[in-house]
């Protein structure tokens, strides 16, 4: 993985619809390149336009939270970054690739070799035991962690072989956090990771992030409706109604555990 | 082990009830297929290699008497391979330890062993010995149920004389696999056996030195049978030939055809019933796990698994099902089959029967299960393998509910809520209900359909022995004899009533059709041997002319009022025509009736007779039977009881057993639907019933609304079950339409009160279940849970 990253570039709000991105980053830094991406969801009578027309780099081992109320459209760029939607317009290019021009097939396997995906609500298999859950995916990386070691990443050790039933929501949460990195990913994608959590285990839980974040040096994207985590990220993308309000760079970032929210 | 598959395991675990619900009908399903088709293999190649090594007969004909010097001239036929002529008589016996006349059939063999045309198969003893007149083998059947064998003697009475017979061995041979006498309904092994003999005393006995009575052939391969029969006909026409007749109506072999066909027939129809059912519950449970698991999909997707995986992971759940049941099915129906062949060896003598099952059959059945297990899978697998990953991600959005029919007529406020909430949710998923009640429905047909067997075969024996046959004795005379025989026969002890019979062989023909029969010739006023349609009403016999059996004037391609020839096969084997005035829908046989006095007008014979219907008084049973046994005119002694006791004995020996797997697996039918369908709607609304409760429903409350939907599946399932059985029984009467019998069309009001009772118990038994469940729902718990 690549050097350490420094907050550079793009200072202060963006013009919106600005095409011509300036940045001072090397392309070859560059991990995602979103152009004009619009989603417009057909729900029967009414058209639901989710983003309209975003433009956005993401940058190779960087920390960003994607930042909105509800219904500003971020787990919808985030599951399009993700491979896992498909925009109706615009395009997604992923280092060399174009997201938007692959098929079923190259999604899945874009999904298999660089995603990591964190979810609000766990999603985790109910019928398998931490470690299994974990085993999920390192059974079909090509060059994983060992279910043990992720889960030693995230603290939980001890806790291998309890059922989701058995542990905490902050827990199944780091169960889900050590079964996105096990695969070494590329890309950490966080979707409201503490949305159901409280302050407490929420702390834990972006430690664990945090900690992949810097220790394996994975680009990583959380998306929140919390302020206050913005302050770990190095760029805080704000989202607004379907489009890019405001993208700030912070100076310092702040540890989850000393974040106030 | 991969992490998905210990997710499929566990899962399935969490489903167990269900899933083995499932696998049981898909192990009955596989259990009949094999159980058929086992036994059915097994048995063809038991009987092909039998007919071939022991070579059975292709062609079989009768004759009065045909001089030796014919034999030659048979053989010389264009296509036929081998010839064995012989003399073959019945006899009355006289066994030790039975007081009534037992008939015996004599059949001669050459006096030195050789190989010949349905050549024997010696179990027991030794072989005649050239030079001993007396000696005899008997048929294993006969040795069996007279517990008789080498060293035991019989008497026989031959053209008058008693004549002791020394059994030296015991037999088989492959004409006498289904040994039955001509006329009976049922094999009865007590009472009729084969006796082989040396040819030279046999003919001597009844007076056929230098000629014979009976010719068996065989043709060679691509022979036209047709052309063979045709010219072994006119060689014995001159003497008094009966007309020769192919191996597939030679009575022995076509009983067995047609119980090859039946397996056949059965094999292929009810696995199919039980393997659609299981697809339809695979289905819904599937579907049902797929809704449940959406974002477990989603999850699986997002983390990198292909569409292929995910379809395989779901297409598994039904394979692991089919597969666990398709392994019990193969055991079960090779257990089935083991009992099944152990019973077909007491209704059929083979030197061998051994029970086989063919790796063939074992993939056959594999693969109708795995069918199943797809055609269950595919709707499911591909909803799960459409699902956008993102998409599954959001809950499943409200069902969309509308107002029920009867509501959109006004009818609503007749309607409890409860009651509303069940008949929407019946309306809302058409093709499920509808695949429910079906599901039921056929589980009550096939509970109609085996208990109907039992109505069937009551009716029958109504019609034969009790409505038709209300003689207790008939008498065949070895030739026919004129009127003053029927006095002789009156004057027998015990004799109350007695009745002419006159049967005269004849070869009907009708166009380009014909038949071998015989004509009975029954009194105008007849009051014991009747003639009984199938409404069971005693029909009269016109003054003049022909009735015929329905199957006969199919045969015959004829109807009413036409003119048929008959070539009279006996005497100076008149030609004569008459007109058929009549038929009748009898049960059994290709019945010919004449009142006996246009018989003879037609014969221009006198008062003669070949045989006598007797009633009689039970208290001098014996001294009758005695008597019988010593007249030398009397070929032959039927015993109704004794028939009846052999048909009964049969029905109780098979019948129960039938019986038992038949409600013990419609019952696995209404169940695994039953038991299902409450899982499902438990599962798909145990948060909208647990809201009730915290709403204030009591317990009853909210079952009486789960299990209402229950309730009215079977309010719909039962009369389309009762249709569909009659229905199926009307198949299986069609089916069984054959020339010798066919079954009546009366389904009971006991056979539908006790389907509709083992469907009630089953399903009572499946919804009390998903009760218990319902009782220990836990509310916190169950509303915690995301939808």
């Amino acid at each position: 993985m690549s050097q350490t990253t420094t907050a550079t570039a793009q200072s202060g709000p963006q013009p919106l619809g600005d095409r011509e991105v300036s940045t001072s980053r090397r392309d070859n830094e560059r991990v995602f390149r979103a152009r004009g991406v619009t989603k417009v969801y057909d729900m029967g009578e009414v058209q639901v336009h989710a983003l309209r027309g975003v433009d956005l780099d993401l940058y190779e081992s960087e920390f960003t939270v994607l930042l909105g109320p509800s219904g500003s459209g971020k787990s919808t760029l985030l599951n399009i970054l993700g491979g896992l939607d498909t925009p109706t317009d615009g395009e997604v290019h992923y280092r060399g690739g174009e997201l938007t021009a692959a098929d079923e097939r190259g999604l899945t396997r874009y999904r298999r070799h660089h995603v990591g995906f964190v979810f609000q609500f766990y999603n985790l298999i109910p019928s398998l035991t931490a470690k299994e859950n974990v085993a999920l995916v390192t059974d079909i990386s090509p060059d994983p962690m060992t279910p043990e070691h992720a889960l030693d990443m995230v603290g939980l050790a001890d806790r291998m072989d309890h059922f989701p039933a058995q542990l905490s929501g902050g827990q199944q949460q780091r169960v889900a956090i050590a079964r996105a990195i096990a695969k070494r990913p590329d890309v950490l994608l966080c979707d409201e990771p503490t949305g159901a959590l409280d302050i407490t285990t929420g702390v834990l839980v972006l430690e664990a992030i945090e900690r992949v974040n810097h220790e394996l040096g994975t680009t990583t994207c959380v998306i929140t409706h919390n302020a206050a985590i913005g302050q770990m990220a190095e760029r805080v993308i704000h989202l607004t109604d379907g489009r890019i309000g405001s993208i700030v760079e912070n100076e310092h970032q702040l540890g989850p555990r000393d974040l106030s929210w | 082990m991969r992490a998905i598959h210990r997710k499929l395991l566990r899962d399935l675990w969490q489903i167990k009830g269900q899933a083995f619900a499932i696998a049981a009908v898909i192990g009955v399903g596989v259990a009949m297929f094999i159980t058929y088709f086992s036994t059915f293999v097994s048995l063809e190649r038991t009987r092909d290699t039998y007919y071939d090594r022991y070579r059975m007969a292709d062609v079989f004909a009768m004759a009065k008497r045909a001089p030796n010097h014919l034999a030659p001239r048979l053989a010389e036929i264009a296509g036929v391979s081998g010839v064995r002529t012989r003399v073959v008589a019945d006899v009355t016996l006289d066994v030790e330890g039975a007081t009534e006349p037992i008939t015996g059939r004599l059949v001669s063999i050459p006096e030195a062993r050789q190989p010949m045309i349905n050549d024997l198969v010696l179990l027991q003893g030794r072989y005649l010995e050239p030079g001993r007149r007396d000696e005899v083998l008997v048929s294993e059947g006969f040795a069996l149920a007279r517990e008789i064998g080498p060293g035991d003697s019989v008497t026989a009475v031959i053209n008058g004389r008693r004549r002791e017979l020394d059994i030296v061995g015991v037999a088989l041979s492959p004409e006498y696999v289904y040994t039955i006498r001509p006329g009976d309904l049922m094999p009865d092994d007590a009472r009729f056996g084969i006796f082989w003999m040396a040819h030279e005393p046999l003919a001597a006995a009844f007076d056929m030195e230098g000629g014979f009575n009976d010719v068996v052939l065989r043709t060679m391969p691509g022979a036209q049978e047709d052309e063979v029969i045709a010219r072994v006909d006119s060689l014995l026409e001159p003497y008094g030939g009966l007309g020769a007749m192919p191996r597939s109506l030679q009575i022995s072999a076509w009983y067995l055809d047609n119980e090859l066909n039946q397996l056949k027939g059965f094999g292929m129809i009810t696995p199919m019933i039980f393997l659609a059912v299981a697809a339809f519950l695979l289905n819904v449970v599937l579907t049902r796990i797929v809704s449940v698991q959406r974002e477990q999909i989603a999850a699986l997707k997002a983390l990198g698994y292909s569409n292929r995986e995910v379809g395989f992971h779901y297409s598994a759940w039904s394979l692991l099902i089919s597969a666990s049941g398709s392994v019990a099915g193969v055991f079960l129906g090779r257990w089935l089959g083991l009992g099944m062949i152990g019973m077909y060896n007491d209704y059929f003598r083979f030197p061998f029967l051994a029970y086989q099952l063919s790796p063939d059959v074992v993939t056959g059945a594999l693969l109708i299960s795995v069918g199943a297990a797809i055609a269950g899978a595919f709707s499911s697998v591909r909803v799960a393998v459409a699902l956008p990953p993102a998409e599954a991600m959001r809950p499943e959005p409200p069902a969309r509910f509308r107002t029920t029919l009867m509501e959109r007529l006004g009818l609503g406020k007749l309607l409890s809520p409860a009651t509303r909430m069940v008949m929407r949710n019946l309306e809302k998923r058409p093709f499920r209900t509808f695949a429910s009640v079906a599901g039921v429905a056929a589980s009550g047909g096939l509970l109609v359909i085996g208990l109907f067997f039992l109505d069937a075969i009551d009716l029958l024996l109504d019609s034969q022995f009790y409505v038709a046959q209300r003689q207790d004795v008939t008498v065949s005379f070895v030739e026919p004899r004129s009127a003053q025989a029927l006095h002789e026969v009156h004057r027998l002890p015990g004799v109350i009533h007695a009745e002419a019979l006159r049967a005269v062989p004849v070869r009907l023909r009708a166009g380009h059709r014909t038949r071998q029969t015989s004509i009975t010739g029954l009194e105008g006023d007849a009051r014991l041997q009747r003639i009984v349609g199938s409404d069971l009403q005693a029909r009269e016999l016109p003054p003049n002319g022909l009735m015929m059996t329905e199957v006969l004037a199919k045969i015959l391609g004829i109807q009413r009022g036409q003119e048929v020839t008959l070539e009279v096969l006996e005497g100076t084997r008149p030609v004569r025509r008459a007109v058929v005035v009549d038929l009748v829908d009898e049960f059994m046989g290709t019945q010919i009736y004449m009142n006996v006095d246009a018989l003879r007008d037609l014969m221009r014979e006198g008062g003669i007779l070949s045989g006598a219907y007797l009633q009689i008084d039970q208290r001098f049973q014996n001294e009758l039977y005695e008597q019988l046994k010593n007249i030398p005119a009397v070929a032959g002694v039927a015993l109704k009881s004794a028939a009846l006791d052999a048909f009964n004995q049969q029905m109780d020996e098979t019948m129960g057993i039938f019986i038992f797997f038949n409600i013990l697996f419609a019952s696995i039918i209404t169940i695994g639907v039953v038991y299902n369908a409450a899982r499902i709607a438990l599962s798909e609304r145990s948060r909208e019933l647990a809201s009730l409760r915290v709403l204030g429903f009591s317990r009853g409350e909210i079952s009486s609304i789960l299990l209402g939907e229950l309730a009215a599946v079977m309010l719909l399932a039962l009369p389309l079950g009762m249709l569909a059985g009659y229905g199926f029984a009307a198949l299986m009467v069609s089916s069984f339409d054959n020339e010798l019998f066919r079954f009546p069309l009366a389904v009971s009001s006991r056979t539908y009160a006790t389907s509709v009772l083992v469907v009630l118990a089953s399903a009572t038994l499946s919804g009390l279940a998903v009760r218990r469940r319902l009782d220990h729902l836990d509310l916190v718990e169950v509303l915690k849970t995301r939808e």
